[in-house]
Formats: structure tokens, C-alpha cells, sequence
């Protein structure tokens, strides 16, 4: 749903107001969290879509990833989940079967379980998870922490949403695909072990309202600004031409309108190099940040574990803007 | 030659695709696309200009009609279809079309020329000071053998490289160096690098200045 729409539905909901729940809607968090003892807090988080691929096991591999992604950003650790599936009667049941072992396969690569779940009848297939996880109450990391003077670290490469568009239109070239397959099936779980390790300020995970939508709700939440380099932004191969060819999907310019004055562009910046950084994405990096001392650290170690992670900006007092990006 | 295409109800996309192929189809001329949504508007646009053409936007009872004219020897010619897939790094930088962008400074030693040490030690200072002037920033510095020194805990620049790293200047270090120098755990900013991801930097378009 788009974001505008979003924010409008969820005004309606009554405030709730209990000292357990320790994150709720109010932030835009990635997931609620509710304190069970001094010890421990329960991560709960549940995400589904339609096929962004179109092999079934690796659609079901990118929704689980999808899924368990915010309980890492929340830096918990997976335990349970649920399986979420639409499905249609008029297509072969094992497509099903294949979709399930996908998610089977990632939820247990990130060392969770599946126990269950529920499917229904649909005119089009949907999958996802709802997951359960846990962390230390102290440990948890929102998306509101961050402060002036910290950098931001990104650790995907951007360009899913382009790049699938590009794959309908049978314009992607190969290397384009397949690293957006390998990119949207990736868990941020080393990714979140090494945000813990470096101990962030704050992580928030990039999916469907892209870079800035995701970094704005950020500094909404942190009552910060934000400067992004976007030279620095990691983009998946071919991802700048692509969109230069007007691949671009619908939802990049419904997160565009939705951001609309808050983000502020360096002039020379292209239209097309513009768009990546709405482009919405499907199982995206984690988007952390920390004090600047402890950055190269941290790039330092992804790196090594084989991810395209990058300083991407900094975060500085409230200004006019909420995100400036430079050249 | 002129062709007129109506893509109303086309899901994205197909707009782009079928002004593709009527633009393949004329080589000069005018196409006219006509259709119901601001999304395939913006993507035809988009598609249309970096092909080349002139776009002209007008709206009428809810729908666009996209004017594209391309000047040109008729001779029939593609529109840019598949993208050039030569190798492409993760990060894009903007290339200049004179050749300078992307620029890469590779630095081989922690010392800026041969001679007095103490001099090269001066000199690489006052390099550093300069670049952190430069706008835009350099878009890459690569350190290798003695120069993992420069990010590392004792280097003497370290604020500079600070200052370049968070306007979006890339700062890779050789990891075999780092490890043969036993500063795997020093490094201060940037990240560790191969030889395979440097030597793709040194040959990528652009400029490289060596610092020896």
C-alpha cells in the first residue's frame, strides 16, 4: 500500500498506551516490541506480497528474507514463523509446494523455525511470513536513535524495484538479475550481527518506500535531518541505466509524491539517478547508523563477509529539509 | 514520418516498450503516445529524452499525449535497448564526458615523493589538506603497500580522510598489505580491499593519479 494511504488508514487506530510495549506504531518502526521479564523482549513483524520473481522457490527464499529482515533490524534474533500464502485453484498446487520450500529453506538458514501458518484462495499468489523473535530489552535498536554527528551505513546495493520493472519489460540484462535475485534472497543477518557488534544508534531496513522514504522515517523518529551522498550509494549493476530507459515502477513516483518538499536534491543530480533512490525494494539492506568513529569498522567487516556496504551520508541537527542528497 | 500509439490501459511496462518500438520503427519523425497515467507519462518521458528526443506533454480529459520528435538521417535507427553490460561496480559515479570522472587517487607509499622522509611526510600532509578542498571530492582513494599506513591509527591525516569519507569520497585499503603490515585490526576509515576490486578501479574509466 502506498505510503500516503498508509499513514491515512492507520490515523483511525486508537492509541495504545502500555509500559510493555517498548516500540508500537508511533515511530514507523520495523517491528513491535513488548517487554516479557527484565531479560526479555518478544519481536513480532509480518510481511507478504505478490511475486517478485518468476521461479517459485526463489520467490519464496526472497519473502521469508523479507520477513525475518525486521526482526534483524530491530537487532533481535528470529525464533518462529508463520506462513502466509495466497494461492490460486487454478494453478498446479506443487507451485505452492515450491514457494513453502523457498521460505522453508531461508527461515532455516537463519536458524528459526517454521511451525506453522495459513493459506487461502486468491485470484493471484501471495507469500510471506509473520515471525517471532527475541531480544534483550536493552539491546533493542529502533529507528529513532540516531544522532548529529553519526554516519550512515548502508548494506545492500539499491535498484530491485528497476531492475524487476526491467524484467518484466525482458530489457535487464542478465548480470542485472541475477544480482538482484542474489540481493533480494540475502539475509541481513550477518549484517545485523556486525550492527550489534558495532553498536549502532539506530537501523531501519530498506523495502517498499525506498532509501528515503525508509531514511525519513528515521529522522522523523529521531527529530534529525539527514544528508546522503548519492555517489556513495551502492547500486545494483545496471540499475542508473535502466532507469535512465524509463524502467521505472509505479511505486517510486507514489513514494516520490509522498516525500514530496521534505527531500531536497542537489541540482545537478539526474532525474534518472534521482528515482533509484525512491525505487521502492524488495528485501533491501539494513541501514544503520553509528558514531563515526566506529564506521570503518563496520564497512570494514561487511566487506569481508562479501557485502557491497557503503557510508552513504550523515545525520545532522533538524533543518528545513528533512534529507538533503548531494552529488 | 510520423506515428501515432495509443498505450491507455498498457500496465508498466509496456508504454515504454511500445514507444520503443514505434521509435525503432520511424528512425526520424514524430511518435505520439497517448496515455492514462502519471507513471507511464514519466517513464516514456524518461525513455524518450535519453534516446535522444524532444518530448512534448499535453493533457486532455485525464489522459497525457506525449508529442516525441527525433531529429536525425532516418536511417531507422535502435533506441537503446539493452544496457551496455561492460563491468559494472556496485557504486555508480557520474562519469564527465571530458574523461576526469571518475578520479582515483592510488597511494603506494605513506610518504609523497622520494627523498627526505620528513619531506615526503610534509608533503603528503599538505596533499591531503588540498584534497579536502576539492569540490566535488575525489570519488576513490586506494592505499596500498606502505600507504595502509595513511589509515590506519597513527596516520597523520587521519581527520582529512574522515571529512572525504563522509562526502562520499570511497577510501579502500589492500587487505593483503593491512595483513602483512599486521594492521587488520588499525584500520581507522574506509574498508579492507582485494587486488581483483583495485585493479578494476585502476582500469575503469576515468583518471588515476598515482602518489609515489
Amino acid at each position: 500500500m502506498g505510503p500516503a494511504t498508509l499513514s491515512q488508514v492507520l490515523r483511525q487506530l486508537p492509541k495504545i498506551s502500555d509500559e510493555n510495549l517498548l516500540v508500537g506504531l508511533e515511530t514507523s518502526d520495523d517491528a513491535a516490541v513488548y517487554r516479557l521479564s527484565d531479560e526479555l523482549a518478544i519481536i513480532q513483524t509480518v510481511d507478504f506480497f505478490t511475486p517478485v520473481v518468476d521461479d517459485p522457490y526463489t520467490f519464496g527464499q526472497a519473502a521469508a528474507a523479507n520477513a525475518l529482515s525486521d526482526v534483524y533490524a530491530m537487532g533481535g534474533r528470529p525464533l518462529l514463523a508463520l506462513n502466509i500464502a495466497c494461492f490460486p485453484n487454478c494453478l498446479p498446487v506443487d507451485v505452492l509446494g515450491k514457494i513453502l520450500a523457498g521460505g522453508a529453506d531461508k527461515v532455516r538458514e537463519a536458524g528459526a523455525i517454521i511451525a506453522g501458518g495459513h493459506t487461502v484462495q486468491d485470484d493471484e499468489p501471495k507469500y510471506g511470513l509473520a515471525v517471532t523473535g527475541v531480544v534483550h530489552p536493552d539491546e533493542i535498536i529502533t529507528n529513532a536513535g540516531a544522532r548529529p554527528g553519526d554516519l550512515l551505513v548502508l548494506t545492500k546495493p539499491l535498484g530491485t524495484g528497476i531492475i524487476a520493472t526491467a524484467v518484466k519489460a525482458e530489457l535487464a540484462p542478465p548480470e542485472s538479475r541475477t544480482a538482484a535475485i542474489a540481493a533480494m534472497c540475502a539475509l541481513n543477518k550477518e549484517a545485523a550481527a556486525a550492527m550489534r557488534e558495532a553498536r549502532a544508534t539506530a537501523c531501519t531496513d530498506i523495502t517498499g518506500f525506498g532509501l528515503l522514504g525508509h531514511a525519513a522515517e528515521m529522522a522523523e523518529a529521531g527529530g534529525v535531518s539527514i544528508i546522503l551522498h548519492r555517489r556513495a550509494v551502492p547500486l545494483l549493476p545496471g540499475t542508473l541505466e535502466l532507469a535512465a530507459m524509463g524502467m521505472i515502477p509505479a511505486g517510486a513516483y507514489s513514494n516520490r509524491e509522498h516525500l514530496g518538499g521534505r527531500v531536497s536534491f542537489a541540482a545537478q543530480i539526474p532525474a534518472a539517478a534521482r528515482l533509484t533512490l525512491y525505487d521502492p525494494q524488495t528485501s533491501g539492506g539494513l541501514l544503520i547508523a553509528l558514531p563515526a568513529e566506529r564506521a570503518p569498522r563496520l564497512t570494514g567487516e561487511l566487506a569481508e563477509k562479501g557485502m557491497a556496504a557503503a557510508v552513504v551520508g550523515e545525520i545532522t541537527t533538524r533543518r528545513d529539509w528533512l534529507i538533503r542528497v548531494e552529488e | 514520418m510520423s506515428k501515432e500509439i495509443d498505450c491507455r490501459g498498457l500496465a508498466c511496462p509496456r508504454p515504454v516498450l511500445e514507444t520503443k518500438k514505434a521509435l525503432d520503427g520511424i528512425g526520424a519523425g514524430t511518435v505520439t503516445v497517448i496515455v492514462d497515467n502519471p507513471t507511464a507519462r514519466e517513464n516514456v518521458t524518461m525513455f524518450a529524452e535519453n534516446a535522444g528526443c524532444r518530448v512534448e506533454v499535453a493533457e486532455k480529459e485525464g489522459d497525457y499525449i506525449l508529442t516525441i520528435t527525433r531529429e536525425g538521417s532516418g536511417t531507422g535507427g535502435q533506441t537503446p535497448g539493452t544496457p551496455p553490460d561492460a563491468a559494472e561496480k556496485t557504486s555508480c559515479p557520474q562519469t564527465a564526458g571530458d574523461g576526469t570522472r571518475p578520479l582515483t587517487y592510488l597511494f603506494s607509499s605513506n610518504l609523497f615523493g622520494q627523498g627526505a622522509p620528513d619531506l615526503g611526510l610534509t608533503l603528503i600532509k599538505s596533499l591531503f589538506s588540498t584534497l579536502v578542498e576539492m569540490d566535488p571530492p575525489p570519488d576513490t582513494l586506494i592505499f596500498l603497500n606502505s600507504g595502509v599506513f595513511l589509515v590506519c591509527e597513527t596516520s597523520p591525516v587521519l581527520k582529512q580522510l574522515r571529512v572525504l569519507g563522509g562526502r562520499g569520497t570511497e577510501i579502500i585499503a589492500c587487505g593483503t598489505c593491512l595483513n602483512y603490515y599486521k594492521l587488520q585490526d588499525k584500520l581507522q576509515v574506509g574498508r579492507a580491499s582485494n587486488m581483483l576490486e583495485i585493479n578494476e578501479r585502476l582500469t575503469g574509466p576515468g583518471k588515476v593519479v598515482y602518489i609515489t
